[in-house]
């Protein structure tokens, strides 16, 4: 490649003002300008007026705002972080104004999912992976771009704020956009790896949240660290047997984005997932929970897909199949929990040969 | 009664270009020195590159002489010219008194590497001449349709008729009007399936017969050994793909040649799978190596063009060859299962000379078998469908430019990682698309589903055990089978409105009669015959591996799931 610097006129651009959004806006504007998209124009005002945003002291060289179109034209980097949710329609709004030099590395750790007509997330029995697709697939599908990364790892927003020493994975196919995630997000209290094994990193960042919620469930009914300790080394196991299930390769599991992540959420109430847990665990029910919270735990609507797609694939993950019965069933956090201890399947390790 | 293709609406095609002398590949030939030494210079470069330093370049050159000198001892074929025992020996006597020499100066080894690209170079070159190619032209038109001709009218004199061309016999479909749009606007890249020798010569003449300039080929050295081809295949403008060489500098000069070639116009054509297929199977993987050519070749067009020109642009033109019999298939699929059983390597032969492929032709001509070939829609090198004027579509058929995905920051840059991604993708689209323009005969439908049913009613045999399935258990109620195929017809149907699949127009019609054209034509010259009626009127074979050659051809569209 040829040594020119990443130039420094054009500014990077961030779609979504969410936690993790404002966190990583924060973090690029170190290096570069920011634009910062944000759907709702009072986010924009507030940004504007009082520079805050959920929490976050908004650097100045970080401008929010609502035209997708003047973000694309303006910016050749993008960083799309908005629930998995509203990704594909954010994606076609965006694709419009996008080339195929643009380079669009996410942040969203979570799945999206095409029903067939007529039916919804409740109805079907069973998901393939042809409904069920991860972020960079979405942003292939609906745009010309080619080159996508994702960004994946232990990164709790508030702690990134407050500057704690953290890292984080890019991946992708492409050297390129590792490189360039590299030089953007690197700082003295940052650093950043690269892997190439695009949707194993993103399969990982996405399931660790199922474990997060279990976790948060231990807690909530007082457990200590043994139960966790169990929870996690089982958790990571069920993450690997679902992620290959989904395409995705053992080596991405180990790394920061899986064992990395799980064990940051599965120990932080700073997480939603994990919140998630510790208030089932307490007797709140999910409606209730969900109500009480300003931003989506993406963990919920993962064990509802990830539990369809092991049945589909045939996978044995006990975790998730009792976290769902908890979750949209009857089951109590207390009958989970025993169905699991006497779950009969006890070996070790199972995912090396 | 017999199944009617439809009316070939195939007409004669004027030539898009008048002259000989105006065809791309023309002027590489008449410039064939010069373009020879621009090869071996950059193909030089270009291993300098890779290897930087001494004891690189020493470890690769001492390789590739080893290598050479095993192939010498293991493989040599006739086509190998007779100096090159003496060539390699010499380099090997230089590099023994080379590598006691110490220091970093490279002159010594830089000259042998010169001399070896050299060497690659000119064997690789083609040599097109204009007189040839008239010649083997005419001929082969000529005394094909001579030979349609007899065949097909039983009558002494009939061989001076002319009620029959080739075009009854080969049919070509699908974007011939774009195809001959695109090789005007820019530089095509052909790439067809590829399932027998007689690939070569059947897609020389569909070039010839759609009016466009020849095309180079890149075509296995192996198939020079047979003379015909030898001699059309020069005359046709190949150039040789040796598949015994694996060493660097000439992986890395074939590539030059390539990618050179096109960057000068040169419409071109290889097989992308690399080697025929085994297993009867349309392609999943091709081989990347000259498929990446054609994209280093787009960005060097895209980084030297002088602005204010427009620069020419690349289209790949994915084709597919659909026979009902393919020569070789007994050999093929005996290769591919002993590979697949104990995963050995069996060496490339070629058990079929000149005298059996004039055989074949005659009985060609004189049965009913009939080709088709399939001509994909064009796609520019990031695997973009193409519209008529040669522009680049995305998915929701918005223009986009191609020369956007080799930019960073606004520059054009050279990204080698990046570009070996892009050939991986580019490889998934041509595979897709090969299985969209696939062209299912009946003679496919009737075999992938006996097939099929076999293995439904063992399924606790793998493949080996079915293979050999007692002779006894080798049939199958005609009933049956007659409803398997109308559901697997039907599905057939209903992924071609989703425009996954195509299939031939005999497909069409009472399933009865589609069944008895396909079982008439399946393998249609072998000794023993894939599929046959028994004396009932009920299913058999005479060789299930065979079977499953011909069936492999329907592989990948899940059509098991209806039967």
């Amino acid at each position: 490649m040829t040594s020119k610097k990443l130039s420094d006129e054009k500014p990077v651009g961030v779609i979504g003002a969410g936690n993790f959004g404002s966190a990583v806006a924060n973090l690029l504007a170190r290096q570069r300008n920011v634009l910062l998209y944000a759907r709702d124009v009072k986010t924009i005002e507030r940004i504007l007026k009082k520079r805050e945003n959920r929490g976050h002291k908004m650097k100045k060289n970080v401008t929010p705002i609502n035209d997708l179109k003047q973000l694309a034209n303006e910016c050749d980097i993008l960083f799309p972080i908005v629930p998995s949710s509203h990704f594909r329609s954010m994606m076609r709004q965006l694709s419009p104004y996008l080339h195929p030099y643009h380079v669009l590395i996410h942040g969203t750790k979570g799945f999206d999912i095409t029903l067939p007509k007529g039916h919804t997330i409740e109805s079907v029995t069973k998901l393939n992976r042809s409904q069920v697709k991860t972020m960079s697939e979405v942003i292939r599908e609906e745009s010309v771009v080619v080159r996508v990364g994702c960004l994946a790892g232990p990164n709790l927003s508030k702690e990134l704020a407050a500057r704690h020493p953290a890292a984080t994975v890019i991946a992708s196919h492409f050297n390129e956009v590792i490189s360039i995630g590299k030089r953007l997000l690197r700082n003295d209290r940052f650093q950043v790896y690269g892997n190439n094994d695009l949707v194993g990193v993103e399969l990982a960042g996405v399931l660790k949240n199922i474990i997060a919620i279990a976790s948060g469930a231990l807690h909530g009914m007082g457990y200590g660290e043994n139960a966790r300790g169990l929870l996690i080394s089982r958790g990571v196991v069920e993450m690997i047997h679902l992620g290959r299930a989904l395409g995705g390769n053992t080596k991405a599991f180990l790394g920061l984005a899986g064992i990395g992540d799980l064990v940051t959420t599965s120990n932080s109430e700073l997480s939603r997932n994990f919140q998630v847990g510790n208030k089932l665990a307490q007797g709140m029910t999910l409606k209730e929970i969900l109500e009480s919270m300003d931003e989506v735990a993406e963990g919920v609507n993962t064990v509802r897909i990830a539990k369809k797609c092991a049945d589909y694939y045939r996978v044995r993950a006990p975790i998730t199949n009792t976290l769902y019965q908890v979750l949209f069933e009857d089951l109590t956090v207390k009958q989970a929990l025993s169905y699991l201890m006497r779950y009969p399947l006890n070996v070790d390790i199972d995912f090396l040969d | 009664m017999e199944v009617l293709e439809k009316k070939n609406k195939n007409k004669k095609y004027r030539p898009i270009l008048d002259g000989i002398p105006d065809w791309p590949v023309y002027q590489l030939s008449r410039n064939r020195k010069e373009f020879i030494e621009e090869v071996a210079f950059k193909s030089f470069e270009r291993i300098k590159q890779l290897r930087p330093n001494r004891k690189q370049l020493l470890d690769d050159l001492q390789a590739t002489v080893y290598r050479e000198q095993q192939r010498m001892k293991r493989n040599r074929w006739r086509v190998d010219p007779p100096d090159e025992q003496r060539f390699w020996a010499r380099i090997k006597e230089k590099l023994v008194e080379l590598s006691n020499k110490p220091g970093e100066d490279t002159a010594e080894e830089d000259k042998i590497l010169q001399r070896i690209v050299t060497r690659y170079a000119n064997e690789i070159a083609g040599n097109f001449k204009p007189s040839s190619y008239r010649l083997a032209r005419s001929i082969t038109t000529f005394w094909f349709n001579r030979l349609l001709n007899a065949a097909r009218v039983k009558k002494f004199g009939a061989i001076f008729r002319n009620k029959y061309t080739l075009r009854d016999k080969i049919q070509i479909v699908g974007k011939v009007k774009q195809l001959r749009k695109l090789a005007r606007q820019g530089t095509i890249v052909m790439v067809p399936t590829h399932f027998s020798n007689l690939d070569s010569i059947l897609i020389g003449w569909v070039i010839h017969a759609l009016g466009l300039p020849a095309f180079i080929y890149g075509a296995g050295l192996n198939l020079f050994n047979i003379k015909i081809f030898a001699y059309f295949m020069n005359s046709l403008g190949a150039y040789k793909v040796d598949r015994r060489k694996k060493n660097l500098p000439y992986l890395e000069t074939l590539k030059m040649y390539s990618s050179l070639a096109i960057q000068k116009g040169a419409h071109s054509l290889f097989f992308p799978g690399g080697t025929r297929s085994r297993s009867g199977a349309i392609e999943k993987t091709l081989k990347l190596g000259l498929l990446s050519t054609a994209i280093e070749a787009q960005r060097n067009i895209y980084l030297n063009t002088p602005d204010g020109e427009e620069p020419r642009k690349i289209f790949i033109v994915p084709v597919t060859l659909n026979y009902h019999f393919v020569l070789e298939a007994p050999d093929l699929i005996e290769e591919y299962l002993s590979v697949k059983g104990q995963d050995r390597y069996l060496p490339e032969q070629d058990k079929y000379g000149s005298f059996q492929l004039l055989r074949f032709l005659i009985k060609f001509f004189g049965k009913g078998s009939n080709i088709s070939v399939s001509i994909g829609r064009g796609l520019d090198v990031m695997g973009n469908y193409v519209n008529d004027e040669g522009q680049s579509l995305d998915a929701q058929g918005r223009v986009i430019q191609t020369r956007d995905y080799f930019l960073s920051n606004g520059y054009i840059t050279i990204d080698k990682q990046r570009e070996d991604e892009y050939t991986r993708m580019l490889s998934q689209r041509i595979v897709s698309e090969y299985h969209r323009i696939n062209r299912v005969f009946a003679s496919h439908l009737v075999a992938f589903v006996a097939f099929e049913l076999w293995q439904q009613k063992h399924p606790k045999l793998d493949l080996f055990g079915l293979l050999r399935l007692p002779e006894e258990d080798q049939v199958l109620e005609y009933a049956e089978f007659r409803q398997a195929c109308k559901r697997v017809r039907k599905q057939i149907y209903r992924l071609k409105e989703e425009g996954k699949v195509n299939h031939a127009t005999h497909l069409k019609g009472k399933i009865d009669l589609v069944i008895r054209h396909g079982m008439e034509n399946v393998g249609i010259f072998h000794l023993n015959r894939p599929l046959l009626f028994n004396k009932e009127g009920n299913i058999i074979t005479q060789d299930l591996s065979l079977l499953y050659y011909y069936h492999n051809r329907l592989t990948g569209y899940d059509l098991e799931k209806v039967i």
